[in-house]
């Protein structure tokens, strides 16, 4: 085939404008959303006791911190969509919720406690938390690495981990309402533990499937 | 270069606005410069250079495929030239070769060689077998035998709509065959 015919080829194929990828990832997002909601609660539902929770700061630290999580890796990953942009640029965003976390046990630690720190740390849900933030994350991450394959990443499995944090904030967000344990000491440890898997799974998945 | 790139990214608006007779121009355009570097990185890595037009043709594609990623607020030849560098990265990979591309071969590109008139159908043509056959019927037509979409569509007894439906997703599978190993 000659490059001239290649690019009239091309030409010919101008007005089937492709989507753009911010638009299209919100919408797969939005498709996943629902699917993982009754993931949660068919299995877990939310505590009994929501309602008193709310007034409790370090119940609502925990949204803050997934919430803060999954908005800067969204933003993170339409920017590594762009085959020029570098994650140097733009990764510190994700610096944002680990700042967040701090900030909250240093709270905790400035209170005083009748559990010690470790008792705290521990907490009562370790297991669970490690193994329900991957699963409700994951049709999260599903959908986002479907929407990212439009993008031209240059590093497809940094652009895949950062699917991946965000997938783990959006699922850790739905697991937060569930768990009953609210110190920053659990949510850094266990939380961090399960979102690097699930960071990881994306970065493996996206290495394959987000090559341009 | 200044200019250069300028007159590109006015270009490429005009495309996303719907021009297609701009985004045209603006491919040939940057397809000489494309050829250069990309003969030059070749060249570079020690490799055969007569690949170069098939590293061309695929930069190219995914370009076109990949138009949206392209930022409207940033200059064009940036852009560009990452995607030719992966591209170019890509292509020596694939031949086994793992070889860091020089980033000046893409950055102030003025020579452009004429197009090597070759009578190999090319790495991008050999695949056109490999697609469903109403896009391997576009393909060739357009591609291969300089037809309009007015008349391919003629030809194989499909409307218009079909004809460019047809294309778009034979030049994605082409582009899918490609990142093949």
């Amino acid at each position: 085939m000659q490059t001239d015919r290649l690019i009239a080829a091309l030409a010919a194929d101008a007005n089937t404008a492709p989507r753009r990828i911010g638009p299209v990832l919100t919408l797969a997002l939005l498709a996943a959303l629902p699917v993982s909601v009754a993931l949660f609660m068919s299995i877990l539902g939310m505590r009994p006791d929501v309602r008193t929770a709310m007034h409790n700061p370090f119940f609502d630290l925990k949204f803050v911190v997934t919430s803060v999580l999954a908005f800067t890796a969204i933003v993170v990953s339409l920017h590594l969509t762009r085959p020029e942009a570098s994650f140097d640029r733009w990764g510190w965003l994700l610096v944002l919720p680990v700042v967040v976390i701090i900030l909250g046990v240093t709270a905790e630690m400035m209170m005083p406690h009748q559990r010690p720190w470790l008792t705290r740390l521990i907490g009562n849900n370790a297991m669970a938390c490690m193994a329900s933030i991957p699963l409700f994350s994951l049709p999260f991450l599903a959908a986002a690495l479907l929407a990212l394959r439009r993008g031209a990443p240059a590093h497809p499995a940094l652009a895949g981990m950062t699917a991946g944090l965000l997938a783990a904030g959006l699922g850790a967000t739905l697991y937060a309402s569930h768990c009953a344990d609210d110190s920053p000491l659990f949510v850094m440890v266990w939380y961090s533990l399960a979102t690097a898997f699930v960071a990881a799974v994306g970065a493996f998945v996206g290495r394959r499937v987000l090559r341009y | 270069m200044r200019g250069r790139d300028e007159e590109w990214t006015g270009l490429m608006r005009a495309a996303n606005a719907g021009d297609a007779a701009a985004y045209r121009r603006l491919l040939e355009a940057v397809t000489p410069v494309l050829r250069a570097a990309t003969y030059r990185g070749l060249a570079r890595a020690g490799q055969p250079v007569d690949q170069s037009e098939d590293i061309v043709q695929e930069i190219l594609l995914a370009v076109h495929l990949k138009r949206q990623t392209w930022d409207a607020t940033a200059p064009f030849a940036p852009w560009l030239f990452a995607i030719a560098r992966n591209k170019l990265i890509d292509a020596l990979r694939r031949r086994g070769r793992r070889v860091f591309v020089n980033i000046d071969d893409f950055s102030e590109t003025i020579a452009a060689p004429a197009a090597g008139d070759t009578l190999s159908p090319g790495e991008v043509a050999s695949h056109l077998d490999g697609l469903p056959q109403r896009q391997r019927d576009v393909l060739r037509s357009i591609a291969v035998e300089s037809a309009s979409i007015k008349e391919t569509a003629t030809r194989l007894a499909m409307t218009e709509g079909a004809v460019r439906v047809a294309l778009h997703r034979g030049l994605a599978s082409l582009a899918a065959k490609l990142r093949e190993p």
